[in-house]
């Protein structure tokens, strides 16, 4: 505490009481009024982000643009098959992801002991690997799945270059493992809002643990579940690192079909209208549409995630 | 965690069907472990030859990295001299943390101590879109329109450069920096506050004097953090940066960071080359570095978590 504002009283009882001093408080007003302008300063470049995006990309959104395939070296059409592969790409992450990420939350919630080497260590790995760059992620899916398994698949059924290829499931494994943190942590806190006594209620009329987790635990909290999902399909929507070596390519002439099939994708697509094109004025308006169908589809997940996260709050204070 | 036991009366069949499950779930929490040790396994494996193939260690290795100044990884002979990457990755993080740690450790302070409800009813979702905007959205913001307005101030002879990619860097970093910090100061029990204002203590100086210094070790988390965001991050550089590998002190020079260079060359690398293997390098030393950092602010989150638990 500083000094000079709370000096102690010289002597107690003869002085009249310590008056505040009335002297403007420049420090105090500076000092507050820094810490609200940094925060209107990044309001407003939220603001001036979302509205540049919308008000060029606007006009380009048509039903042409987001139905057509792109023409004339990227610089007419739309963006169809880099939307389809987009949707197909998290759709085959969530069938890989969710299972694993829930149960390994359910584990750590109900099963763990909380002590032990075995969980703690299994903490400290979903700790860190939501730290991981998500380039490095890129990395791992090109030697691993990749490299690794899928050289191997095609070795052990004596295929030629099959599954050892950069894909469309690979991609999608990579970006499972980027979001696992995401799900686990989710789903766990979304766990803790069940309130114990149901849970303890459960297991002593008899129920089994899993019983318990399937008709109390999970349908509970089902809504931070789902929080979960969707805030890793809004991640997965938006990364293009992890995929630049997995799966995602420049333009192809046809949807993908397998999972071994390349596809195209909405962030890489941008990346490529915005860095790769050989006459940018040309693309410009396209670069914007795409843009802003990809923040489309990225804030609607994270606001439905946002919602649903708020009911899941308000219930907890709700049972205080 | 387990206080009740299977009752006697449960058939075997059952006890077994149990214990399956808790297997399959413990199986998946396991998962996460494996998938950080293959990550380790699979990154550094292919690195391997830079520190141990002699065939490898003829074009890049350790020594190589730092004797040569230039990095040019095509051409008759090509050199990996490491010390523009790692400068340049420097110099944008540096930009980054400089623009962003104020901004947002003020902008926390503001939504947990002065703002009020409404105001923070703003603020909050405004941080939350800023973290949902992908970063290639925000390379993308970067390259067609921070770009032009930062040379209109400047007058850099490059309009894409280091100062570029810090700011747009720095926004994407700005909300994991927030949010932690905010967090912080949030869990500060209400006591402190009101023992500080009830002793006449102002607003601002419970915040400063109070608030600020019982949380430190969770804006500390924040910032570092945001550190290995900033660091790892490769789309908002890769797009934003230029990418030429030039080591210099000056902001408005363009520079290529570790990340964009993975980003930006693996693609047409020939598998097992050492020109692979020194990708992979820098994957490794990326990963090492941010999971140095990240293990730093776990030990600060376990440290604040003490403190108020202590209070």
């Amino acid at each position: 505490m500083s000094g000079t504002t709370l000096d102690p009283v010289p002597d107690a009882a003869s002085a009249p009481l310590p008056v505040r001093e009335r002297r403007p408080d420049v420090a105090g007003f500076s000092f507050t009024a820094l810490s609200g302008f940094a925060a209107l300063l990044i309001v407003l470049m939220v603001a001036v982000i979302l509205g540049e995006v919308v008000w060029n990309g606007w006009s380009t959104v048509t039903w042409e643009f987001l139905a057509g395939v792109p023409r004339e070296g990227m610089t007419k059409g739309g963006i169809f098959p880099a939307i389809y592969g987009t949707l197909l790409l998290v759709v085959l992450m969530v069938i890989a992801l969710i299972p694993f990420g829930v149960g390994a939350a359910v584990w750590l919630h109900l099963y763990a002991a909380q002590d032990s080497w075995f969980t703690k260590t299994v903490r400290f790995a979903v700790h860190n690997l939501a730290g991981v760059p998500s380039i490095v992620y890129g990395l791992f899916g090109l030697g691993f799945f990749i490299q690794f398994l899928g050289h191997n698949v095609d070795r052990v059924l004596g295929l030629d270059v099959v599954w050892g290829q950069p894909a469309l499931m690979w991609a999608a494994l990579t970006l499972a493992l980027l979001n696992l943190p995401v799900v686990i942590v989710t789903t766990e806190e979304a766990l803790r809002t069940v309130p114990r006594d149901q849970r303890e209620a459960s297991l002593a009329l008899g129920a089994t643990r899993w019983q318990t987790v399937r008709h109390v635990l999970v349908p509970q909290a089902l809504p931070g579940i789902l929080t979960g999902a969707i805030l890793a399909v809004a991640r997965g929507a938006g990364e293009v690192a992890p995929i630049l070596f997995t799966g995602a390519a420049y333009f192809l002439p046809f949807l993908p079909k397998l999972p071994t099939d390349q596809f195209m994708e909405l962030g890489y697509h941008v990346f490529v209208l915005a860095t790769q094109s050989p006459d940018i004025d040309a693309t410009r308006p396209l670069l914007y549409g795409t843009v802003l169908v990809l923040l489309a589809l990225t804030f609607l997940l994270n606001l439905t995630a946002i919602l649903l996260r708020a009911r899941l709050r308000a219930r907890l204070l709700g049972r205080g | 965690m387990s206080t009740v036991q299977p009752r006697r009366h449960v058939r075997a069949a059952q006890i077994r069907r149990e214990r399956l499950i808790e297997f399959a779930l413990r199986a998946c929490a396991f998962s996460a472990v494996a998938g950080l040790v293959l990550i380790v396994v699979f990154v550094f494996k292919e690195a391997w030859p830079v520190l141990f193939d002699p065939e490898t260690q003829k074009e890049a290795s350790l020594q190589r990295f730092f004797a040569t100044p230039l990095w040019q990884p095509v051409g008759d002979i090509p050199k990996y001299g490491l010390m523009p990457l790692l400068t340049g990755t420097f110099k944008v993080v540096a930009i980054a943390m400089l623009f962003a740690v104020p901004l947002a450790v003020l902008a926390a302070v503001f939504s947990a101590e002065f703002a009020p409800a409404r105001v923070r009813e703003v603020l909050k979702p405004a941080i939350e879109m800023l973290a949902g905007i992908p970063s290639v959205v925000m390379g993308f913001f970067a390259l067609m329109v921070l770009a032009s307005w930062l040379q209109g101030v400047t007058h850099s002879e490059m309009r894409l450069n280091a100062l570029t990619a810090g700011i747009a860097l720095g926004l994407g970093v700005i909300p994991t920096i927030f949010t932690v910090a905010e967090d912080a100061l949030r869990a500060v029990p209400r006591s402190f506050r009101e023992a500080s204002l009830g002793l006449g203590a102002t607003p601002w100086q419970t915040a400063w004097h109070v608030s600020l210094p019982a949380a430190s070790a969770g804006v500390a988390a924040g910032v570092l953090l945001g550190l290995a965001r900033a660091v790892g991050e490769t789309m908002i550089v890769l797009m934003a940066s230029g990418n030429a590998a030039i080591t210099s002190a000056d902001p408005l020079d363009s520079v290529r960071t570790l990340s964009a260079s993975i980003a930006a060359e693996l693609a047409e690398v020939v598998v097992g080359s050492p020109h692979y293997s020194t990708l992979f390098f820098l994957g490794a030393l990326l990963f090492t570095i941010t999971f140095l950092i990240n293990v730093a602010a776990g030990a600060f989150v376990e440290q604040l978590r003490k403190r108020l638990a202590g209070a």
